[in-house]
Protein backbone atom coordinates (compact mmCIF):
# COMPACT_ATOMS: atom_id res chain seq x y z
CA UNK A 1 0.00 0.00 0.00
CA UNK A 2 1.26 3.40 -0.83
CA UNK A 3 1.35 6.06 1.84
CA UNK A 4 -1.49 7.87 0.18
CA UNK A 5 -3.66 4.77 0.29
CA UNK A 6 -2.80 4.17 3.91
CA UNK A 7 -3.66 7.73 4.76
CA UNK A 8 -6.94 7.50 2.86
CA UNK A 9 -7.79 4.23 4.55
CA UNK A 10 -7.06 5.82 7.91
CA UNK A 11 -9.44 8.68 7.15
CA UNK A 12 -12.03 6.36 5.63
CA UNK A 13 -12.26 4.49 8.92
CA UNK A 14 -12.66 7.75 10.82
CA UNK A 15 -15.36 9.92 9.28
CA UNK A 16 -15.11 12.22 12.29
CA UNK A 17 -11.45 12.92 11.59
CA UNK A 18 -12.21 13.53 7.92
CA UNK A 19 -14.91 16.04 8.75
CA UNK A 20 -12.65 17.74 11.28
CA UNK A 21 -9.82 18.00 8.75
CA UNK A 22 -12.15 19.62 6.24
CA UNK A 23 -13.85 21.95 8.65
CA UNK A 24 -10.76 22.75 10.67
CA UNK A 25 -8.92 25.42 8.70
CA UNK A 26 -11.97 27.49 7.74
CA UNK A 27 -13.65 27.27 11.12
CA UNK A 28 -10.42 28.08 12.91
CA UNK A 29 -10.11 31.18 10.75
CA UNK A 30 -13.69 32.23 11.52
CA UNK A 31 -13.15 31.55 15.19
CA UNK A 32 -9.94 33.57 15.36
CA UNK A 33 -10.90 36.44 13.12
CA UNK A 34 -14.63 36.66 13.61
CA UNK A 35 -15.88 35.19 16.89
CA UNK A 36 -12.91 36.06 19.08
CA UNK A 37 -12.88 39.71 17.94
CA UNK A 38 -16.61 40.04 18.62
CA UNK A 39 -16.11 38.57 22.10
CA UNK A 40 -13.19 40.89 22.61
CA UNK A 41 -15.38 43.82 21.69
CA UNK A 42 -17.85 42.81 24.40
CA UNK A 43 -15.06 42.70 26.96
CA UNK A 44 -13.64 46.02 25.80
CA UNK A 45 -17.03 47.68 26.05
CA UNK A 46 -16.97 47.09 29.80
CA UNK A 47 -13.45 48.40 30.34
CA UNK A 48 -12.35 51.89 31.27
CA UNK A 49 -10.91 54.20 28.73
CA UNK A 50 -7.24 55.05 29.05
CA UNK A 51 -6.11 58.65 29.23
CA UNK A 52 -4.63 58.51 25.74
CA UNK A 53 -7.23 56.23 24.24
CA UNK A 54 -7.03 52.45 24.45
CA UNK A 55 -8.19 50.45 27.45
CA UNK A 56 -7.50 50.23 31.13
CA UNK A 57 -8.42 47.07 33.05
CA UNK A 58 -11.43 47.31 35.31
CA UNK A 59 -15.09 46.54 34.90
CA UNK A 60 -17.55 49.34 34.26
CA UNK A 61 -20.92 49.80 32.68
CA UNK A 62 -20.46 53.54 32.24
CA UNK A 63 -20.26 53.29 28.47
CA UNK A 64 -23.64 51.61 28.28
CA UNK A 65 -25.03 54.10 30.77
CA UNK A 66 -23.70 56.90 28.65
CA UNK A 67 -25.88 55.65 25.88
CA UNK A 68 -28.94 56.89 27.73
CA UNK A 69 -27.66 60.41 27.33
CA UNK A 70 -30.30 62.20 25.18
CA UNK A 71 -27.67 62.95 22.54
CA UNK A 72 -26.96 59.28 21.91
CA UNK A 73 -30.53 58.11 22.39
CA UNK A 74 -31.40 60.56 19.67
CA UNK A 75 -28.84 58.98 17.33
CA UNK A 76 -30.14 55.53 18.19
CA UNK A 77 -33.74 56.60 17.59
CA UNK A 78 -32.82 58.18 14.26
CA UNK A 79 -30.95 55.04 13.20
CA UNK A 80 -33.89 52.78 14.01
CA UNK A 81 -36.43 55.12 12.39
CA UNK A 82 -34.41 55.48 9.18
CA UNK A 83 -33.73 51.77 9.01
CA UNK A 84 -37.45 51.06 9.41
CA UNK A 85 -38.31 53.70 6.82
CA UNK A 86 -35.80 52.12 4.46
CA UNK A 87 -37.27 48.67 5.10
CA UNK A 88 -40.86 49.78 4.50
CA UNK A 89 -39.90 51.72 1.38
CA UNK A 90 -37.98 48.73 0.04
CA UNK A 91 -40.99 46.49 0.68
CA UNK A 92 -43.42 48.82 -1.08
CA UNK A 93 -41.08 49.42 -4.00
CA UNK A 94 -39.61 45.92 -4.18
CA UNK A 95 -42.72 43.77 -4.00
CA UNK A 96 -44.05 44.68 -7.46
CA UNK A 97 -40.64 43.97 -8.95
CA UNK A 98 -40.44 40.55 -7.30
CA UNK A 99 -43.97 39.84 -8.50
CA UNK A 100 -43.18 40.77 -12.08
CA UNK A 101 -39.97 38.71 -12.09
CA UNK A 102 -41.78 35.66 -10.73
CA UNK A 103 -44.24 35.83 -13.61
CA UNK A 104 -41.84 36.87 -16.33
CA UNK A 105 -41.43 33.47 -17.95
CA UNK A 106 -38.36 33.38 -20.15
CA UNK A 107 -37.33 36.91 -19.21
CA UNK A 108 -37.02 35.90 -15.59
CA UNK A 109 -33.30 35.19 -15.63
CA UNK A 110 -32.48 38.48 -17.29
CA UNK A 111 -34.68 40.49 -14.94
CA UNK A 112 -33.10 38.81 -11.92
CA UNK A 113 -29.65 39.53 -13.25
CA UNK A 114 -30.58 43.18 -13.70
CA UNK A 115 -31.63 43.37 -10.05
CA UNK A 116 -28.42 41.78 -8.82
CA UNK A 117 -26.11 43.67 -11.17
CA UNK A 118 -26.14 47.14 -9.58
CA UNK A 119 -26.09 45.48 -6.21
CA UNK A 120 -22.69 43.96 -6.86
CA UNK A 121 -21.23 47.21 -7.96
CA UNK A 122 -19.22 48.77 -5.19
CA UNK A 123 -21.44 50.36 -2.55
CA UNK A 124 -19.10 53.33 -2.57
CA UNK A 125 -19.62 53.85 -6.28
CA UNK A 126 -23.38 53.57 -5.88
CA UNK A 127 -23.35 56.10 -3.07
CA UNK A 128 -21.30 58.42 -5.23
CA UNK A 129 -23.89 57.96 -7.96
CA UNK A 130 -26.46 59.34 -5.53
CA UNK A 131 -24.23 62.33 -4.77
CA UNK A 132 -23.78 62.84 -8.48
CA UNK A 133 -27.55 63.00 -8.93
CA UNK A 134 -28.53 64.95 -5.84
CA UNK A 135 -25.87 67.59 -5.27
CA UNK A 136 -26.51 71.24 -6.07
CA UNK A 137 -24.73 70.98 -9.41
CA UNK A 138 -26.04 67.44 -9.86
CA UNK A 139 -28.08 65.90 -12.59
CA UNK A 140 -31.51 66.23 -10.95
CA UNK A 141 -31.04 69.92 -10.28
CA UNK A 142 -29.51 70.37 -13.71
CA UNK A 143 -32.53 68.85 -15.40
CA UNK A 144 -35.02 70.77 -13.27
CA UNK A 145 -33.17 74.02 -13.96
CA UNK A 146 -32.97 73.31 -17.67
CA UNK A 147 -36.70 72.63 -17.75
CA UNK A 148 -37.30 75.89 -15.96
CA UNK A 149 -39.15 74.20 -13.14
CA UNK A 150 -36.92 75.82 -10.52
CA UNK A 151 -34.85 79.01 -10.44
CA UNK A 152 -32.11 77.84 -8.14
CA UNK A 153 -30.86 74.38 -7.13
CA UNK A 154 -32.86 72.52 -4.52
CA UNK A 155 -30.92 71.42 -1.46
CA UNK A 156 -31.34 67.68 -1.94
CA UNK A 157 -28.06 66.38 -0.63
CA UNK A 158 -27.31 66.28 3.11
CA UNK A 159 -30.94 65.79 4.01
CA UNK A 160 -32.74 62.87 5.70
CA UNK A 161 -34.39 62.26 2.35
CA UNK A 162 -31.02 61.79 0.68
CA UNK A 163 -29.95 59.28 3.33
CA UNK A 164 -33.17 57.29 3.10
CA UNK A 165 -32.96 57.30 -0.67
CA UNK A 166 -29.35 56.14 -0.49
CA UNK A 167 -30.29 53.32 1.90
CA UNK A 168 -33.14 52.19 -0.34
CA UNK A 169 -30.89 52.35 -3.37
CA UNK A 170 -28.30 50.31 -1.52
CA UNK A 171 -30.46 47.56 -0.08
CA UNK A 172 -33.45 47.19 -2.39
CA UNK A 173 -32.21 43.95 -4.01
CA UNK A 174 -32.04 42.37 -0.56
CA UNK A 175 -35.81 42.82 -0.36
CA UNK A 176 -36.59 41.80 -3.93
CA UNK A 177 -34.65 38.52 -4.03
CA UNK A 178 -36.24 36.69 -1.06
CA UNK A 179 -39.75 37.84 -2.01
CA UNK A 180 -39.11 36.63 -5.52
CA UNK A 181 -37.87 33.30 -4.15
CA UNK A 182 -41.08 32.72 -2.21
CA UNK A 183 -43.35 33.91 -5.04
CA UNK A 184 -41.52 31.62 -7.40
CA UNK A 185 -42.31 28.60 -5.23
CA UNK A 186 -45.98 29.47 -5.15
CA UNK A 187 -48.25 26.62 -6.11
CA UNK A 188 -50.28 27.82 -9.08
CA UNK A 189 -53.04 25.29 -8.54
CA UNK A 190 -53.98 27.29 -5.45
CA UNK A 191 -54.50 30.34 -7.62
CA UNK A 192 -56.55 28.38 -10.07
CA UNK A 193 -58.62 27.03 -7.20
CA UNK A 194 -59.21 30.57 -5.95
CA UNK A 195 -60.20 31.64 -9.44
CA UNK A 196 -62.56 28.72 -9.92
CA UNK A 197 -64.14 29.52 -6.57
CA UNK A 198 -64.83 33.02 -7.85
CA UNK A 199 -62.12 35.13 -6.23
CA UNK A 200 -61.46 38.35 -8.11
CA UNK A 201 -57.86 39.32 -8.91
CA UNK A 202 -57.64 41.64 -5.92
CA UNK A 203 -58.91 38.95 -3.56
CA UNK A 204 -56.62 36.38 -5.15
CA UNK A 205 -53.69 38.63 -4.41
CA UNK A 206 -54.55 39.66 -0.86
CA UNK A 207 -55.99 36.33 0.28
CA UNK A 208 -53.74 33.86 -1.52
CA UNK A 209 -50.58 35.29 -3.05
CA UNK A 210 -49.55 37.80 -0.41
CA UNK A 211 -50.06 35.51 2.62
CA UNK A 212 -48.08 32.77 0.88
CA UNK A 213 -45.23 35.16 0.15
CA UNK A 214 -44.93 36.23 3.78
CA UNK A 215 -41.84 34.08 4.44
CA UNK A 216 -40.07 35.99 1.69
CA UNK A 217 -41.36 39.29 3.00
CA UNK A 218 -40.09 38.45 6.50
CA UNK A 219 -36.68 37.43 5.19
CA UNK A 220 -36.49 40.49 2.97
CA UNK A 221 -37.37 42.83 5.83
CA UNK A 222 -34.72 41.26 8.03
CA UNK A 223 -32.09 41.35 5.31
CA UNK A 224 -32.82 45.01 4.64
CA UNK A 225 -33.22 46.17 8.21
CA UNK A 226 -29.97 44.69 9.53
CA UNK A 227 -27.53 46.29 7.12
CA UNK A 228 -29.43 49.58 7.32
CA UNK A 229 -28.92 49.55 11.10
CA UNK A 230 -25.19 49.13 10.74
CA UNK A 231 -24.72 51.42 7.76
CA UNK A 232 -22.49 54.40 8.02
CA UNK A 233 -21.18 55.14 4.56
CA UNK A 234 -24.60 56.31 3.38
CA UNK A 235 -25.17 58.81 6.18
CA UNK A 236 -21.49 59.74 6.09
CA UNK A 237 -21.55 60.76 2.44
CA UNK A 238 -25.20 61.69 1.85
CA UNK A 239 -26.19 62.97 5.28
CA UNK A 240 -23.45 65.44 6.07
CA UNK A 241 -22.57 66.38 9.61
CA UNK A 242 -26.08 66.67 11.01
CA UNK A 243 -27.55 63.34 9.94
CA UNK A 244 -25.50 61.03 12.12
CA UNK A 245 -26.41 57.35 12.45
CA UNK A 246 -25.05 54.96 15.02
CA UNK A 247 -22.56 53.62 12.49
CA UNK A 248 -21.02 57.08 12.24
CA UNK A 249 -20.87 57.30 16.01
CA UNK A 250 -19.00 54.00 16.21
CA UNK A 251 -16.62 54.97 13.44
CA UNK A 252 -15.98 58.32 15.09
CA UNK A 253 -15.18 56.72 18.44
CA UNK A 254 -12.62 54.46 16.80
CA UNK A 255 -10.96 57.11 14.66
CA UNK A 256 -11.34 60.70 15.83
CA UNK A 257 -12.56 60.52 19.42
CA UNK A 258 -10.38 57.50 20.21
CA UNK A 259 -12.78 56.24 22.84
CA UNK A 260 -12.67 52.57 21.94
CA UNK A 261 -14.64 51.28 24.93
CA UNK A 262 -17.57 53.57 24.19
CA UNK A 263 -17.33 52.71 20.49
CA UNK A 264 -17.37 49.01 21.39
CA UNK A 265 -20.42 49.54 23.60
CA UNK A 266 -22.21 51.34 20.78
CA UNK A 267 -21.27 48.53 18.40
CA UNK A 268 -22.63 46.03 20.86
CA UNK A 269 -25.91 47.91 21.05
CA UNK A 270 -26.15 47.51 17.26
CA UNK A 271 -25.20 43.85 17.54
CA UNK A 272 -27.90 43.47 20.20
CA UNK A 273 -30.51 45.00 17.90
CA UNK A 274 -29.36 42.70 15.10
CA UNK A 275 -29.63 39.67 17.36
CA UNK A 276 -33.11 40.69 18.50
CA UNK A 277 -34.17 40.95 14.85
CA UNK A 278 -32.55 37.63 13.92
CA UNK A 279 -33.94 35.80 16.96
CA UNK A 280 -37.40 37.18 16.29
CA UNK A 281 -37.07 35.77 12.80
CA UNK A 282 -35.60 32.48 13.99
CA UNK A 283 -38.56 31.79 16.27
CA UNK A 284 -40.39 31.02 13.07
CA UNK A 285 -37.77 30.05 10.52
CA UNK A 286 -34.36 28.61 9.85
CA UNK A 287 -31.66 31.19 9.27
CA UNK A 288 -30.35 29.06 6.42
CA UNK A 289 -33.43 30.07 4.44
CA UNK A 290 -32.03 33.55 4.30
CA UNK A 291 -29.05 32.68 2.22
CA UNK A 292 -30.24 29.75 0.16
CA UNK B 1 -45.82 37.61 -19.27
CA UNK B 2 -48.60 35.93 -17.41
CA UNK B 3 -51.37 38.32 -16.46
CA UNK B 4 -49.58 41.00 -14.55
CA UNK B 5 -51.65 44.17 -14.09
CA UNK B 6 -50.38 47.06 -16.12
CA UNK B 7 -49.89 49.26 -13.05
CA UNK B 8 -47.61 46.68 -11.45
CA UNK B 9 -45.59 46.39 -14.64
CA UNK B 10 -45.11 50.13 -14.81
CA UNK B 11 -44.11 50.28 -11.12
CA UNK B 12 -41.53 47.56 -11.69
CA UNK B 13 -40.24 49.37 -14.75
CA UNK B 14 -39.77 52.55 -12.75
CA UNK B 15 -37.81 50.61 -10.13
CA UNK B 16 -35.51 49.20 -12.80
CA UNK B 17 -34.86 52.71 -14.03
CA UNK B 18 -34.19 53.80 -10.45
CA UNK B 19 -31.68 50.95 -10.05
CA UNK B 20 -29.77 51.57 -13.25
CA UNK B 21 -30.16 55.18 -14.31
CA UNK B 22 -27.83 56.64 -11.64
CA UNK B 23 -25.02 54.30 -12.66
CA UNK B 24 -25.57 54.86 -16.35
CA UNK B 25 -25.56 58.63 -15.83
CA UNK B 26 -22.37 58.32 -13.82
CA UNK B 27 -20.70 56.40 -16.63
CA UNK B 28 -21.93 58.68 -19.40
CA UNK B 29 -20.64 61.77 -17.63
CA UNK B 30 -17.22 60.21 -17.16
CA UNK B 31 -16.74 61.14 -20.83
CA UNK B 32 -18.03 64.67 -20.38
CA UNK B 33 -15.74 67.52 -21.30
CA UNK B 34 -16.90 69.81 -18.49
CA UNK B 35 -15.68 69.80 -14.93
CA UNK B 36 -19.13 70.82 -13.74
CA UNK B 37 -20.94 67.73 -14.60
CA UNK B 38 -24.56 68.86 -14.80
CA UNK B 39 -24.55 69.59 -18.50
CA UNK B 40 -23.05 67.76 -21.43
CA UNK B 41 -20.44 69.80 -23.25
CA UNK B 42 -18.54 67.29 -25.33
CA UNK B 43 -16.71 63.98 -25.41
CA UNK B 44 -13.33 63.51 -23.74
CA UNK B 45 -11.07 60.79 -22.36
CA UNK B 46 -9.20 63.34 -20.28
CA UNK B 47 -10.48 62.02 -16.91
CA UNK B 48 -9.28 58.52 -17.75
CA UNK B 49 -5.91 59.85 -18.76
CA UNK B 50 -5.62 61.65 -15.44
CA UNK B 51 -6.34 58.43 -13.54
CA UNK B 52 -3.17 56.89 -14.88
CA UNK B 53 -1.13 59.83 -13.71
CA UNK B 54 -2.16 59.29 -10.11
CA UNK B 55 0.21 57.02 -8.24
CA UNK B 56 -2.21 56.53 -5.34
CA UNK B 57 -4.82 55.05 -7.66
CA UNK B 58 -2.39 52.74 -9.43
CA UNK B 59 -0.85 51.70 -6.13
CA UNK B 60 -4.31 51.17 -4.58
CA UNK B 61 -5.33 49.10 -7.57
CA UNK B 62 -2.23 46.95 -7.24
CA UNK B 63 -2.94 46.38 -3.53
CA UNK B 64 -6.59 45.58 -4.18
CA UNK B 65 -5.59 42.99 -6.77
CA UNK B 66 -3.01 41.35 -4.51
CA UNK B 67 -5.36 41.26 -1.51
CA UNK B 68 -8.24 40.10 -3.68
CA UNK B 69 -6.31 37.24 -5.25
CA UNK B 70 -4.78 35.97 -2.01
CA UNK B 71 -8.01 36.33 -0.01
CA UNK B 72 -10.03 34.67 -2.76
CA UNK B 73 -7.65 31.72 -3.02
CA UNK B 74 -7.65 31.08 0.72
CA UNK B 75 -11.37 31.67 1.24
CA UNK B 76 -12.22 29.43 -1.71
CA UNK B 77 -10.21 26.53 -0.30
CA UNK B 78 -11.54 26.97 3.23
CA UNK B 79 -15.11 27.62 2.15
CA UNK B 80 -15.23 24.71 -0.28
CA UNK B 81 -13.87 22.28 2.30
CA UNK B 82 -16.50 23.39 4.81
CA UNK B 83 -19.26 23.01 2.22
CA UNK B 84 -18.04 19.49 1.38
CA UNK B 85 -17.88 18.51 5.04
CA UNK B 86 -21.39 19.83 5.69
CA UNK B 87 -22.70 18.03 2.63
CA UNK B 88 -21.18 14.62 3.30
CA UNK B 89 -20.78 14.23 7.00
CA UNK B 90 -23.29 14.06 9.77
CA UNK B 91 -21.69 15.12 13.00
CA UNK B 92 -22.54 16.57 16.36
CA UNK B 93 -22.43 20.33 16.54
CA UNK B 94 -23.52 20.66 12.94
CA UNK B 95 -26.10 23.31 13.79
CA UNK B 96 -23.46 25.25 15.70
CA UNK B 97 -21.12 25.12 12.74
CA UNK B 98 -23.89 26.38 10.46
CA UNK B 99 -24.69 29.22 12.85
CA UNK B 100 -21.05 30.26 13.00
CA UNK B 101 -21.03 30.24 9.21
CA UNK B 102 -24.16 32.31 8.80
CA UNK B 103 -23.37 34.83 11.51
CA UNK B 104 -20.81 36.77 9.43
CA UNK B 105 -23.46 37.13 6.75
CA UNK B 106 -25.78 39.06 9.05
CA UNK B 107 -23.18 41.00 11.01
CA UNK B 108 -22.88 44.65 10.03
CA UNK B 109 -19.54 45.26 8.39
CA UNK B 110 -18.62 48.09 10.68
CA UNK B 111 -18.75 45.68 13.61
CA UNK B 112 -16.45 43.23 11.85
CA UNK B 113 -14.15 46.14 11.08
CA UNK B 114 -13.80 47.56 14.58
CA UNK B 115 -13.68 44.17 16.29
CA UNK B 116 -10.83 43.07 14.03
CA UNK B 117 -9.11 46.37 14.68
CA UNK B 118 -9.41 45.70 18.42
CA UNK B 119 -7.96 42.22 18.00
CA UNK B 120 -5.04 43.39 15.88
CA UNK B 121 -4.39 46.14 18.40
CA UNK B 122 -4.42 43.70 21.31
CA UNK B 123 -2.00 41.19 19.83
CA UNK B 124 0.16 43.81 18.16
CA UNK B 125 -0.51 42.58 14.64
CA UNK B 126 0.82 45.33 12.35
CA UNK B 127 -1.86 47.03 10.28
CA UNK B 128 -1.19 46.87 6.59
CA UNK B 129 -1.79 44.75 3.57
CA UNK B 130 -1.42 41.58 5.69
CA UNK B 131 -4.13 42.51 8.17
CA UNK B 132 -6.40 43.53 5.31
CA UNK B 133 -5.93 40.12 3.68
CA UNK B 134 -6.65 38.32 6.96
CA UNK B 135 -9.89 40.28 7.34
CA UNK B 136 -10.97 39.69 3.75
CA UNK B 137 -10.44 35.95 4.06
CA UNK B 138 -12.65 35.99 7.17
CA UNK B 139 -15.59 37.66 5.46
CA UNK B 140 -15.31 35.67 2.22
CA UNK B 141 -15.33 32.14 3.67
CA UNK B 142 -19.03 31.90 4.58
CA UNK B 143 -19.96 33.24 1.25
CA UNK B 144 -17.98 30.66 -0.74
CA UNK B 145 -19.51 27.96 1.46
CA UNK B 146 -23.02 29.15 0.61
CA UNK B 147 -22.40 29.18 -3.15
CA UNK B 148 -20.53 25.86 -3.26
CA UNK B 149 -23.08 24.30 -0.89
CA UNK B 150 -25.90 25.24 -3.26
CA UNK B 151 -24.06 23.52 -6.09
CA UNK B 152 -23.40 20.43 -3.97
CA UNK B 153 -27.07 20.05 -3.12
CA UNK B 154 -27.89 19.95 -6.81
CA UNK B 155 -25.24 17.34 -7.59
CA UNK B 156 -25.65 13.69 -8.40
CA UNK B 157 -23.87 11.47 -5.88
CA UNK B 158 -24.45 8.38 -8.01
CA UNK B 159 -21.68 9.31 -10.44
CA UNK B 160 -19.17 9.20 -7.63
CA UNK B 161 -20.48 5.85 -6.44
CA UNK B 162 -20.33 4.54 -9.99
CA UNK B 163 -16.70 5.64 -10.30
CA UNK B 164 -15.86 3.80 -7.10
CA UNK B 165 -17.67 0.69 -8.23
CA UNK B 166 -15.61 0.82 -11.39
CA UNK B 167 -12.47 0.72 -9.32
CA UNK B 168 -11.55 4.29 -8.47
CA UNK B 169 -10.46 4.89 -4.91
CA UNK B 170 -12.03 7.72 -2.93
CA UNK B 171 -9.24 10.06 -3.89
CA UNK B 172 -9.54 9.30 -7.59
CA UNK B 173 -13.31 9.55 -7.51
CA UNK B 174 -13.07 12.86 -5.72
CA UNK B 175 -10.63 14.44 -8.18
CA UNK B 176 -11.93 12.89 -11.37
CA UNK B 177 -15.68 13.02 -10.71
CA UNK B 178 -16.62 15.28 -7.81
CA UNK B 179 -14.31 18.20 -8.45
CA UNK B 180 -15.09 18.59 -12.16
CA UNK B 181 -18.79 18.56 -11.36
CA UNK B 182 -18.33 21.02 -8.55
CA UNK B 183 -15.95 23.29 -10.42
CA UNK B 184 -18.51 25.79 -11.78
CA UNK B 185 -19.76 26.34 -8.22
CA UNK B 186 -16.24 26.78 -6.91
CA UNK B 187 -15.32 29.22 -9.66
CA UNK B 188 -18.54 31.17 -9.15
CA UNK B 189 -17.89 31.37 -5.43
CA UNK B 190 -14.33 32.50 -6.08
CA UNK B 191 -15.40 35.20 -8.56
CA UNK B 192 -17.95 36.57 -6.14
CA UNK B 193 -15.48 36.43 -3.26
CA UNK B 194 -13.02 38.38 -5.37
CA UNK B 195 -15.67 40.96 -6.20
CA UNK B 196 -16.47 41.42 -2.52
CA UNK B 197 -12.85 41.73 -1.55
CA UNK B 198 -12.14 44.10 -4.41
CA UNK B 199 -15.09 46.31 -3.42
CA UNK B 200 -14.76 46.33 0.31
CA UNK B 201 -14.33 49.72 1.85
CA UNK B 202 -15.70 49.56 5.41
CA UNK B 203 -13.70 46.70 6.93
CA UNK B 204 -10.59 47.65 4.98
CA UNK B 205 -10.72 51.25 6.16
CA UNK B 206 -10.45 50.08 9.77
CA UNK B 207 -7.73 47.47 9.40
CA UNK B 208 -5.51 48.95 6.70
CA UNK B 209 -3.72 51.49 8.86
CA UNK B 210 -1.97 54.33 7.10
CA UNK B 211 -0.06 53.93 3.89
CA UNK B 212 -1.70 50.79 2.59
CA UNK B 213 -4.91 52.11 1.08
CA UNK B 214 -6.66 49.76 -1.32
CA UNK B 215 -8.52 51.11 -4.32
CA UNK B 216 -11.87 51.65 -2.52
CA UNK B 217 -10.10 53.53 0.27
CA UNK B 218 -8.46 55.79 -2.31
CA UNK B 219 -11.79 56.32 -4.05
CA UNK B 220 -13.44 57.17 -0.73
CA UNK B 221 -10.82 59.87 -0.23
CA UNK B 222 -11.57 61.23 -3.70
CA UNK B 223 -15.29 61.31 -2.99
CA UNK B 224 -14.71 63.03 0.34
CA UNK B 225 -12.43 65.67 -1.06
CA UNK B 226 -14.82 66.14 -3.89
CA UNK B 227 -15.49 65.79 -6.90
CA UNK B 228 -13.78 65.96 -10.14
CA UNK B 229 -14.86 63.80 -13.05
CA UNK B 230 -11.96 61.43 -12.36
CA UNK B 231 -14.24 59.78 -9.80
CA UNK B 232 -16.74 59.13 -12.57
CA UNK B 233 -13.96 57.58 -14.62
CA UNK B 234 -12.67 55.26 -11.88
CA UNK B 235 -16.29 54.41 -10.96
CA UNK B 236 -16.97 53.47 -14.56
CA UNK B 237 -13.99 51.15 -14.60
CA UNK B 238 -15.11 49.55 -11.33
CA UNK B 239 -18.68 49.13 -12.59
CA UNK B 240 -17.53 47.52 -15.83
CA UNK B 241 -15.09 45.14 -14.12
CA UNK B 242 -17.52 44.00 -11.41
CA UNK B 243 -20.31 43.60 -13.95
CA UNK B 244 -18.13 41.33 -16.06
CA UNK B 245 -17.13 39.25 -13.03
CA UNK B 246 -20.74 38.95 -11.93
CA UNK B 247 -21.81 37.99 -15.43
CA UNK B 248 -19.21 35.21 -15.52
CA UNK B 249 -20.25 33.99 -12.07
CA UNK B 250 -23.89 34.04 -13.09
CA UNK B 251 -23.20 31.98 -16.23
CA UNK B 252 -21.43 29.40 -14.11
CA UNK B 253 -24.21 28.89 -11.62
CA UNK B 254 -25.81 25.54 -12.15
CA UNK B 255 -29.43 25.92 -11.15
CA UNK B 256 -30.85 28.57 -13.38
CA UNK B 257 -34.05 28.89 -11.44
CA UNK B 258 -32.62 29.98 -8.12
CA UNK B 259 -31.37 33.46 -7.53
CA UNK B 260 -28.09 31.86 -6.73
CA UNK B 261 -26.17 35.07 -6.94
CA UNK B 262 -28.00 36.21 -3.84
CA UNK B 263 -25.41 38.22 -2.07
CA UNK B 264 -24.74 37.63 1.53
CA UNK B 265 -26.66 40.12 3.59
CA UNK B 266 -24.07 41.79 5.71
CA UNK B 267 -21.49 42.02 3.01
CA UNK B 268 -23.23 44.82 1.28
CA UNK B 269 -23.98 47.00 4.19
CA UNK B 270 -21.71 49.90 4.56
Amino acid sequence: MTRRRRLLAWFARRPGATAAAMLGPGLAWLLLFFLVPIGLMLVYSTMRRGTYGGFVPGFTLEHYRRFFDPLYLDILRRTVVWSLACTVACLVVGYPVAYVIARAGRWRQLLLFLVVLPFWTSFLVRTFAMIFLLRDSGLVNGILLALGLIDQPLALLYTPLAVTLGLVYGFLPLMILPIYASLEKLDHSLLEAAEVLGARPRARFFQVIFPLSLPGVAAGCLLTFIPALGSFLTSDLLGGAKQVMIGNLIQNQFTVARNWPFGSAAAFVVMGLVLVAVLGYLRRRDVGELVR
Amino acid sequence: MRRVPRGVMVAAGVVYVFLHAPLVALMVFSFNDSKFAATWTGFTLEWYRRLFERDDILEGLRRSLVVGLVATAAATVFGTLIALALDRHRFRGRRTVESVLYLPLVTPEIIMGISLLSLFGLVGFPLGIGSVTVAHIAFCISFVTVVVGARLRGMDRHLEEAAMMLGADEWGAFWKVTVPQLLPGIVAGALLAFTMSFDDYVITSFVSGTGSATLPVVVYGMVRRNIEPSINAISTIIIVVTSLLLYLADRLQADRRLPSTVPPPSRRNH
